[in-house]
């Protein structure tokens, strides 16, 4: 009789990449409901298009690499950047975009730099960089959220913009997204809440006049606090879990929570304060889904906290001072190209190891 | 053609080119190569400041003290950069205006330093101004490649604007080969440059490996396996 002596650790959580990825995609549902709940069936096709390219992508790779390609579809990892894309992007931006921001996503910034685990960008916020780079025009159309919306399309309707760029009765993207604001003879196109800001900040307005539109009958944007605080609820389950721990979310929340209040203090008129900040856009994504990928992200827990911290203060930066509205693609990218120099001085000591003091 | 030419044409052509094996003057070929016509125009250019530096340089290998040849070149350089500066000036000036701070920035090519540093310095002027002009021709040849590359993914033309360094008839020269809707901006931003410079490189190193592996596909000699532990 033999006995197997295995080294430490003798504690496993027994759980795959598949079984990790399954549970940050159950996570996602939530905030995709609510996506869908706002915005319309745009979000659930863009989900199966974008998934379906991926996973044809990911074999072609696969193969082309003289992998197997059957056990690189099936740990999921694939569908999550998909997933993470599709709900980035306009839920009603033609076909075309997500097609090309995951084949980029998948073929360059995940195999062409080694696959699985390999990749020293988050693929999803790559593929969502290529395309807002790109394509500003149809990366901004935002539809407006299905409370002030004059009529959100529906499924069908959904497909034929997708597809065609026009609805059914002959309705374009840009018809859609109009709305009837009240104050205007004409319905006018409506801005994400965050944009609207950034606009009416730099025409001169107030905060405050800035927040008076129709966008923001809740507290950080109709429609859009509600989707972040969907991911919200998603995340603490991710974190309930343990697939994530919370040095991430919590470093990156709280630097930006921190700079936003930091400015609302100083410049109340003219620096959105903190709900705004941690409700709107991608910031709820971001801190649970997106920066939390095991890859891209740093590995210690100094260093998970650096790297957060480093992509709040990233996001506030480019909001408040840069040429886009949201920022989370930006800082997420940033903070990867610094993860080996944060992994190299965040190292934990060693057991029994003594810190060299200087 | 002698030996020595025929290494110098391989060296500048592929084997040692400036662009995708030295990687040097990365800023130039990353900076202005979004079409055709801009990486053609300060490709000539580099090579025509590339052969002047080298005959110079190595007219003067043999009077130049070792200790301040680096400032000597420097100015040799720098005097063919303004040469060249000035005439595209005066006779392509729509492309000069384009290029912009790019001409005069050739000084800091480091293609051009090292060739004189490596190959003039050390040999007769007649070589030398031939190792100019197959390195400038092998730092052209990618530039105007990285162009089109680009030139097509972001506005589906070639050619586009050639009249401002060729002239008015090259006017016909732009070709449109593909109509975009809405145009791959990112070809034409920096990001596309590095992109498509990666996979330049990468091309040239995966042909190299193939004719690498074609070569060795030849008679396999079988490895000895050298016994190193004895037997009992």
């Amino acid at each position: 009789m033999s006995f197997f002596i295995a080294s430490s650790p003798h504690h496993h959580l027994r759980r795959s990449t598949a079984d990790l990825m399954r549970l940050v995609l159950i996570a996602m549902i939530p905030g995709v409901l609510a996506q869908w709940y706002f915005f319309g069936w745009g979000v659930i096709l863009q989900l199966i298009l974008a998934i379906g390219v991926a996973l044809a992508a990911e074999a072609v790779c696969l193969l082309a690499r003289n992998r197997e390609p059957s056990s690189g579809l099936r740990d999921y990892t694939a569908v999550v950047t998909a997933a993470l894309l599709a709900v980035s992007i306009p839920p009603l931006a033609p076909w075309w975009v997500i097609v090309i921001g995951t084949l980029f996503s998948i073929v360059i910034v995940k195999h062409l730099f080694g696959g699985v685990g390999h990749n020293i960008f988050n693929p999803a916020m790559a593929g969502y960089v290529l395309l807002l780079v790109s394509f500003p025009v149809q990366m901004t159309s935002w539809l407006p959220p299905a409370t002030i919306a004059q009529e959100l399309p529906g499924f069908w309707d959904s497909v034929r913009v997708l597809l065609f760029g026009f609805t059914g009765d002959g309705y374009s993207l840009e018809q859609i997204r109009r709305v009837d604001t009240g104050a205007m003879l004409d319905a006018v196109v409506m801005a994400t809440p965050l944009d609207h800001i950034k606009t009416e900040l730099a025409q001169g307005y107030t905060l405050s006049e800035a927040k008076s539109a129709i966008i923001f009958q809740g507290a950080a944007g109709t429609g859009w606090q509600w989707v972040n605080l969907a991911y919200l609820a998603g995340g603490l389950y991710l974190l309930k879990q343990r697939v994530i721990t919370w040095h991430i979310p919590g470093a990156l929340l709280g630097s930006l929570g921190l700079l936003a209040l930091i400015g609302a203090v100083f410049a109340p008129d003219s620096l959105p304060n903190v709900d705004i900040h941690l409700l709107s856009g991608a910031t709820m994504l971001a801190a649970f889904f997106i920066a939390t990928d095991p890859v891209s992200a740093a590995t210690s827990t100094r260093g998970k906290l650096v790297y957060a911290a480093l992509i709040g203060l990233l996001i506030y930066v480019i909001r408040t001072w840069g040429g886009y509205p949201d920022a989370v693609a930006f800082a997420v990218l940033l903070a990867n190209l610094c993860v080996p120099v944060i992994d190299q001085y965040t190292r934990p000591t060693v057991y029994g190891h003594h810190e060299e003091r200087r | 053609m002698s030996s020595e030419y025929q290494t110098l044409t391989k060296n500048g052509l592929w084997e040692n080119n400036p662009a995708l094996v030295q990687l040097l003057g990365l800023c130039p070929l990353l900076a202005v190569t979004g079409t055709v016509t801009n990486a053609l125009g300060l490709g000539i250019a580099t090579m025509l400041v590339l052969i002047g530096s080298n005959v110079t340089v190595s007219l003067v290998r043999n009077f130049v003290p070792k200790e301040i040849r680096i400032p000597v070149f420097v100015i040799v350089i720098a005097t063919f950069v303004t040469l060249v500066e000035l005439l595209m000036n005066a006779f392509t000036y729509g492309l000069y205006m384009a290029l912009g701070i790019f001409i005069p920035l050739i000084v800091t090519n480091c293609a051009i330093i090292g060739r004189a540093e490596a190959y003039a310095s050390k040999n007769p002027w007649p070589q030398a101004a031939f190792d100019g002009f197959m390195m400038g021709l092998g730092f052209a040849c990618v530039l105007v490649v990285l162009g089109a590359m680009r030139e097509l993914l972001g506005q589906g033309t070639l050619f586009d604007g050639a009249e401002m360094l060729l002239g008015e008839w090259a006017r016909d020269l732009r070709i449109q080969l593909v109509q975009f809707d809405y145009p791959l901006l990112l070809a034409i931003l920096p990001p596309g440059a590095f992109l498509g410079m990666g996979f330049l490189i990468a091309g040239k190193n995966w042909l190299d490996g193939r004719r690498l592996q074609k070569a060795q596909q030849s008679p396999v000699v079988k490895a000895q396996r050298a016994r190193v532990t004895t037997v009992n």
